[in-house]
């Protein structure tokens, strides 16, 4: 079991990790957050994340932890 | 729980001022990821130049200069000289080095200075509000190009890793993205070869990257990424041009 986990005060709300993430488990959020931007939100419900890190590794802000059992 | 991905200990746990989408943070991370690859952040002084690069200092957990615009490879060689034994990289943006700095680029790699030179492509210059660079591409629309760069007036955009491959000083040259996963790990294994060229003491290295500038391009940040992986890499070909060692 993987997961991540996204710092939503860091994240600007690009958007590369939605479009990066093979199985789609990550999407932008309706909220705004302090930097006045929509972050990304991780959604384990849509499928299981495999730990690639792939959305850590497009993220330009290091906004996000990737972690493996 | 096992982390699998951090922070490399060479950047520093802030915020930076970059717009959403910005290359530059990925490019600092890969940076300072090969820093500590080669464990070389107490001995590193890096040189930073005049555009949305400047910040490196506040970004780097490493001690910096900031040289005059364009002028980093000519402090990043007083800097070397001075010190043999640290590990100096300047980090420059496409109107700082392919414009104003054209003069200092070039000798210092003709010279083949011990230095390795990170230069971020976005055919823009960022910070002062988007003017032509020499890098623009041809019809690209820019606040001082309204109608789009014509090709009789103003040239063809300028591919400095190909210039800079034919002086006989350079020993590493390559020219990377990172717009996709696999152009991102391309750009992690050349930007380590191009580190391990002067760790190694065989001379000059010059590694570009090609990035994103979605807010000066006026695009949201997808269509500024597609955009690195479409038009741009499509007249900036990747690759590697010179690799004098085969490190």
């Amino acid at each position: 079991m993987s997961t991540i986990e996204i710092d939503e005060l860091r994240c600007k709300g690009c958007g590369l990790c939605t479009i990066t993430c093979p199985k789609g488990l990550i999407e932008l959020s309706d909220k705004i957050n302090n930097l006045g931007y929509t972050p990304a939100k991780f959604d384990a419900s849509k499928g299981k994340c495999t730990g690639c890190a792939l959305c850590a590794e497009i993220c330009p802000d290091v906004a996000i932890k990737v972690f493996n059992e | 729980m096992q982390q699998v991905f951090t922070r490399p200990a060479s950047l520093k746990d802030v915020q930076t001022h970059f717009c959403p989408g910005c290359h530059h943070g990925t490019v600092h991370r890969l940076t300072a990821e090969a820093l500590d690859e080669f464990d070389l952040r107490k001995k590193t002084i890096g040189v930073a130049s005049i555009g949305c690069s400047v910040f490196l200092y506040s970004y780097f957990n490493i001690d910096v200069v900031e040289s005059p615009h364009g002028r980093a490879p000519a402090v990043a060689t007083g800097v070397k000289r001075a010190r043999p034994d640290s590990f100096v990289f300047t980090y420059q943006g496409d109107g700082d080095l392919a414009a104003i700095g054209t003069a200092e680029i070039i000798h210092a790699a003709n010279r083949g200075e011990d230095i390795t030179v990170i230069f971020v492509n976005n055919t823009t210059y960022g910070m002062t509000g988007g003017q032509m660079a020499p890098t623009t591409l041809v019809g690209q629309k820019t606040s001082t190009s309204p109608y789009g760069r014509n090709l009789e007036k103003e040239g063809a955009p300028v591919r400095v890793t190909e210039l800079l491959s034919n002086l006989d000083g350079v020993a590493f040259a390559a020219r990377v993205a990172v717009n996709n996963p696999r152009n991102l790990m391309d750009a992690k294994r050349q930007i380590k070869k191009a580190f391990r060229y002067q760790v190694e003491k065989k001379g000059f290295s010059f590694v570009e990257v090609l990035a994103a500038c979605p807010t000066n391009w006026g695009m949201s940040p997808i269509e500024a990424n597609e955009r690195v992986g479409g038009e741009m890499c499509d007249y900036f070909k990747l690759g590697v041009y010179k690799n004098t060692e085969n490190l």
